[in-house]
């Protein structure tokens, strides 16, 4: 009895065995040695991404760290900038981003607005080329493009306005496609439901749209003062290169990245000050990032709630 | 046609093996006052028929259930009555529609004013990313209700209507997200109802829920009877059955949706009048 129910119930078992053994015999291994050729090179180019990171920071803070102190931030250079601090140059540098900023956000929100809830056919498919094409020009040909607009067209000379308006020039395109993609991703039932309950247009954007656009807003914000931050060509042209401390708007001005530049190149001993400067100036992009994904995280709790 | 139509679906017997059951709902529920009138409506989407020729009386404080196959044009049919077409592009609604008495086809109309008259609820729930609370004060809010009193007033009571309160009166400030799917389809209809409408329409309302869930709504929609004029489109016969008094039945003929038959209810069910329907209601075709 026990025997026939051993019978039983191994015959379906070695069958299968057999099934198993065949599968591994032919194919298993060749999937196999897929699988970990394909683990390792995902762990390599992860490694070597983090790698790059670490090994630039470290550059950074081994070269730089000594010259970081109180008085650098807040003194002005001395001699070509190899003594003294980078003071003029990190407020001309916050000024330039101001200005660049308050023209961005407003233009480039009404831009990313109309494209994804007004626009159609033809015209739209133009402003997105057009935007496309803006956003893959080098940052040469937008400092020249500054300089005969804002600097001698429109007469502002090299000045903080010319540097932030030719800066916001180039930080639009990012934004608003950034901005645009947001809202174009918002759940269309939301704007069915909105319509259907009488939500005028103006109502449903404020209410729901842009709160549930306003991450994707932030991240093309970031990636936008990011691109700002590294500028250094377009501003060469537009706000100057002095590095005394800006006396107003339409003052010039030294930004962070070109006193970089000059530190490196054209200053024999500016190394070091280099270095420190590069430091400050990823620290400052680390901290205007992590304030303002806080602050949008604040804003959706306050305007949405979390999911 | 009839030939035709007797031939594809073998004819029908009065009493084929397939009905639903005996209708225990469905009568006139008072006296029948048009509340929605409509007459030739033609529906196109850049320049392709879908809806054509549809004339029917919508009765006041009636269940109205739209129901047959899915592409038959009943839902442009419900949004064309709140003008919620307006929001597809190259959309041309032709014919005349009127809610007691006005004509909402015309062209200066204050649509928001309609909708907020013509409440919707759709297929997918689709409240906001909102507080509970939030998302029915907001639609209120832009209708210019500023009282505090009166929006606290009306968001209770438009979740009592919907059974929802003694569910959620703890938690109103947490997200709507958070509540489940039918909880979420009342909380839509709750919405919908704290602007005081006449007219709701239902795009399939249960169909994405669960059974459980979809009965509560079904009870709700049912309670929904003599106070709101109800259209509702379903898939759903037997609910068809069982929640309205009127039913329009539309079928797709030379790639345009048509109203094929409309009546009470429970004479569409028990007798219909054309072929098509009785072989839909049976379940013979479609």
């Amino acid at each position: 009895m026990s025997e026939t129910r051993n019978n039983l119930h191994n015959t379906p078992v070695s069958a299968f065995d057999s099934l198993a053994e065949n599968a591994n015999a032919s194919r298993s291994s060749v999937r196999f040695s897929g699988d970990v050729t394909l683990t390792f090179l995902v762990w390599v180019s992860a490694t070597l991404v983090v790698g790059m990171f670490l090994w630039l920071l470290g550059d950074l803070l081994f070269h730089g760290y000594s010259k970081l102190s109180l008085a650098f931030l807040i003194e002005a250079p001395h001699n070509s900038g190899r003594e003294g601090g980078i003071a003029p140059i990190l407020v001309s540098t916050l000024l330039i981003l101001g200005v660049a900023l308050l023209a961005t956000l407003p233009l480039g929100l009404g831009a990313a607005v109309y494209l994804s809830e007004f626009s159609v056919g033809k015209t739209a498919r133009l402003i997105r080329m057009s935007l496309n094409m803006l956003a893959g020009v080098p940052s040469i040909v937008f400092g020249l493009f500054g300089n005969a607009l804002f600097c001698i067209w429109l007469g502002m000379g090299f000045s903080i306005w010319s540097g932030g308006l030719t800066l916001a020039c180039m930080m639009l395109p990012l934004f608003i496609s950034t901005t645009e993609a947001g809202l174009s991703a918002v759940s269309n039932e939301w704007r069915q439901g909105a319509a259907a309950l009488g939500l005028s247009h103006a109502a449903t954007l404020w209410h729901v749209l842009l709160p549930a656009a306003a991450p994707a807003m932030t991240a093309g914000l970031m990636l936008s003062i990011g691109r700002a931050l590294a500028e250094t060509a377009a501003l060469i042209f537009t706000s100057g290169y002095v590095d005394r401390m800006p006396e107003s708007l339409a003052d010039s001005g030294r930004a962070l990245s070109v006193h970089i530049y000059d530190m490196s190149m054209n200053v024999t001993g500016g190394d070091e000050t280099a270095y420190g400067s590069a430091l400050v100036l990823i620290t400052m992009l680390v901290l205007i990032s992590s304030v303002a994904v806080s602050l949008t995280n604040r804003f959706l709790a306050q305007r949405i709630t979390p999911l | 046609m009839n030939t035709m139509a007797k031939e594809i679906f073998g004819g029908r017997s009065q009493s084929s093996p397939y009905t639903l059951g005996n209708i225990e709902q469905g009568e006139a529920c008072c006296t029948p006052i048009p509340h929605i009138q409509v007459e030739n409506l033609s529906v196109s989407y850049q320049g392709k028929t879908v809806l054509k020729n549809v004339s029917l009386n919508i009765n006041k404080g009636c269940i109205t259930a739209l129901i047959g196959p899915s592409g038959c044009g009943k839902t442009s049919f419900l949004s064309s009555l709140n003008r919620l077409t307006d929001l597809a592009p190259g959309c041309r609604v032709e014919g005349s529609i009127r809610i007691e008495g006005c004509a909402i086809t015309a062209p200066g109309l204050d649509v928001m004013a309609l909708r907020r008259k013509v409440g919707m609820i759709f297929q997918k729930p689709n409240p906001f990313p909102l507080s509970i609370r939030r998302n029915i004060e907001m639609p209120l809010r832009e209708h210019g209700i500023k009282n505090r009193r009166e929006l606290e007033e009306r968001i209770v009571r438009a979740l009592q209507d919907v059974g929802l309160w003694e569910e959620v009166c703890d938690r109103l400030d947490t997200s709507a997200m958070s509540l489940s799917g039918g909880q979420q389809q009342r909380l839509c209809i709750a919405r919908a109802l704290a602007l005081e409408p006449s007219i709701l329409l239902m795009d399939e309302p249960c169909s994405a829920l669960d059974p459980i869930a979809s009965a509560k709504v079904e009870e709700l929609i049912q309670s929904l009877r003599n106070r709101y004029t109800v259209v509702i489109v379903t898939h759903n016969l037997a609910q068809a059955k069982r929640v309205a008094n009127y039913a329009a039945f539309f079928w797709m003929s030379e790639r345009v949706g048509k109203l094929i038959e409309f009546g009470r209810c429970q004479s569409l069910f028990d007798s219909p009048t054309h072929e098509l329907t009785a072989a839909y209601v049976t379940g013979v075709s479609g």
